[in-house]
């Protein structure tokens, strides 16, 4: 700990703090002109950094909503429209943190499914794959939560449906469900656990998400064309050349971000919430929010299995269709990591992405017709992509030849053709 | 040669440090997961919950055809007023094929009175009465069809709708829970 990282700066200032605690040089090693990072990297790495800025984004915007709302049943509702109405700029931050929570999904899918595409969740980066795996159940958790609280109609009904979920457990299911509630049914109990929960996870998620960032230095960033990097001809400065790329990517995203929030702030909403709470009435059409329909098309697209009725099926299956992601370094046979180089792989990825496509429109219809019929389809796929697909494709597929190393391939500008995809 | 001897003590058989260090250890875990069960507990139904569980209803309003629905520990409780030919039918119906089969005289204590938990047995959703394919209830959420008295017939939901604990405290007046 005691080296002399002092002679680096020539600010006194810096120097005198830094030759006591060493914030500086360390920041320099996590972002900045000390961590060297593959020099391909393209845009579709931006998105890491993004998902960042919404978890800084929605904990901002959390604590001052948190000086305005009141968690109990009979105030909820109105604490939130006196925010809406009253509240200085009350409009403006909850509608930063409704729709920033959508924008936080869209962040971490792309950077998920980036990952898929260009194999980074491969040897040596699996525990780097997990913790982000990890980050996206707790996301999961906290936007479930959290939508929770406005105590509006599909706040209630979508909190009794999937704390139900927990009652397909036999014998121990109901226990379970009463423990979660608090009571006999959603109310008083369950809204005050629900943010008080809601306002640590986000927390927990910044821990992850330091030992995230953690893993990802061991080894550093994956790259377009998946292979390690060689040696300093391979690589450039996180600082200045990611930051102000990341910095751009920030500006675009940010625009996209006040689209929703200034012209549509509520389309990504469900207008049954604006109307409070009634245990009595279910609304007719009940839907999760956007980022939660294909995990929700899942769950009601099991049928009976043998012995497992369908409420119990369709629970596992749910749930397996995230923790499979956990095996998937080991499912995935192929020793090349990036889609660029596996001309098969590049091909079942897309399909995989339609079948994800296809599963978000079918949770968001009723389960019933051609709905139901798209449902079952793309989840037997789902999980045929990753059970049968993904080992099979790694024997049999022929690889292309890799590149020697990333500055062979990105200074002769042939290895990789086209770039395809680096600048989507 | 007496450090020699607990040379050997040592490594062939556990001492009286390993026996304190052993015995204090899972004395420690045991006090820990102690600790822990107030932390878990305190998320179960608290004593107020649990002292609002039953709720007293005057059936003298309910004409024939009719429903109530009443708020019994949070969730709504059916208590309908059965038509003739709605008793018929479920009774005519106790042999069908039923997915929880159960007879209909064993979900009523008088037939003209059913009393159910409004929560569909799927996941949780308030059936809709007069509904659906047998005239009894219809889950708007999942699409769960129970005849006229409660039981499942179509759908995802595994089980009939529940009947709750319920006594007449005179010809007019019922206490659930």
């Amino acid at each position: 700990m005691a080296n002399n990282t002092t002679g680096f700066y020539s600010n006194p200032i810096v120097k005198w703090i830094e030759y006591r605690l060493p914030i500086f040089s360390t920041l320099d090693h996590v972002v900045g002109s000390q961590y060297p990072a593959p020099k391909n990297l393209n845009y579709w790495w931006n998105f890491g950094s993004l998902a960042g800025l919404c978890l800084v984004i929605q904990i901002l915007t959390g604590i001052v909503l948190v000086m305005h709302y009141t968690p109990q049943t009979s105030l909820a509702f109105d604490s939130v429209e006196h925010i809406m109405r009253d509240v200085n700029y009350g409009w403006l931050l909850r509608y930063m943190h409704s729709n920033g929570a959508s924008m936080f999904f869209v962040a971490v899918y792309i950077h998920i499914f980036r990952g898929l595409y260009y194999g980074s969740y491969k040897a040596p980066r699996e525990l780097l794959w997990w913790l982000g795996l990890v980050i996206f159940l707790l996301m999961m958790a906290t936007a479930f939560m959290g939508y929770v609280l406005p105590w509006g109609q599909m706040s209630f009904w979508g909190a009794t449906v999937i704390t139900n979920l927990f009652s397909a457990i036999p014998v121990i299911g109901e226990p379970i469900v009463h423990w979660l509630w608090g009571g006999f049914a959603v109310d008083n109990p369950t809204l005050n656990r629900f943010f008080s929960l809601h306002y640590l996870l986000p927390f927990v998620i910044v821990g992850v998400v330091v030992l995230h960032v953690l893993a990802l230095h061991q080894h550093g960033s994956n790259n377009p064309l998946g292979i390690d990097t060689k040696g300093p001809q391979d690589k450039i400065p996180f600082h200045p050349y990611y930051t102000i790329k990341d910095l751009f990517g920030i500006g675009l995203f940010l625009l996209f971000f006040g689209y929703w929030l200034f012209y549509n702030p509520n389309g990504l909403g469900h207008p049954d919430n604006y109307i409070p709470a009634n245990p009595l009435v279910t609304p007719a059409h009940i839907v999760p929010e956007w980022y939660f329909l294909p995990f929700y098309a899942i769950l009601r697209s099991v049928p009976d299995i043998w012995f497992i009725e369908a409420k119990l099926a369709g629970v596992i299956a749910m749930f397996g269709s995230i923790l499979i992601l956990f095996v998937l370094p080991w499912l995935d046979t192929s020793k090349v990591r990036s889609a660029k180089f596996r001309p098969i792989y590049k091909q079942l990825f897309w399909v995989f992405v339609l079948a994800c496509i296809g599963l978000w429109y079918a949770g968001g219809q009723p389960p019933e017709g051609m709905a139901l019929v798209i449902g079952r389809v793309c989840t037997i796929y789902y999980f045929l992509h990753f059970l049968v697909l993904l080992p099979l494709v790694g024997w049999f597929e022929k690889p292309l030849k890799l590149p020697a190393s990333i500055s062979e391939a990105v200074l002769k500008g042939d290895a990789a053709p086209g770039a395809a995809g680096s600048k989507a | 040669m007496a450090g020699t001897a607990t040379q050997k003590a040592g490594t062939t058989e556990p001492t009286r440090r390993d026996f304190i260090v052993v015995a204090a250890g899972a004395f420690g875990a045991v006090g820990a997961a102690a600790a822990l069960w107030p932390f878990i507990d305190q998320m179960n139904p608290s004593e107020d919950v649990l002292a609002l569980s039953s709720t007293e209803v005057d059936l003298s309003q309910i004409e024939v055809g009719q429903s109530l629905t009443v708020l019994w520990r949070g969730k709504p409780v059916f208590v309908r007023h059965r038509t003739k030919a709605e008793i018929e039918a479920a009774e005519k119906d106790d042999n069908a094929d039923l997915k929880d089969p159960q007879r209909d005289e064993d979900r009523v204590q008088k037939p003209e009175w059913l009393v159910l938990v409004g929560v569909c047995t799927h996941l949780g959703c308030v059936p809709l009465g007069e509904q659906g394919e047998y005239h009894g209830w219809f889950c708007p959420c999942h699409g769960s069809v129970y005849d006229t008295s409660g039981r499942i017939r179509k759908g995802p939901a595994p089980k009939n709708l529940a009947v709750p604990q319920y006594t007449f405290l005179t010809d007019t007046r019922i206490r659930i829970g």
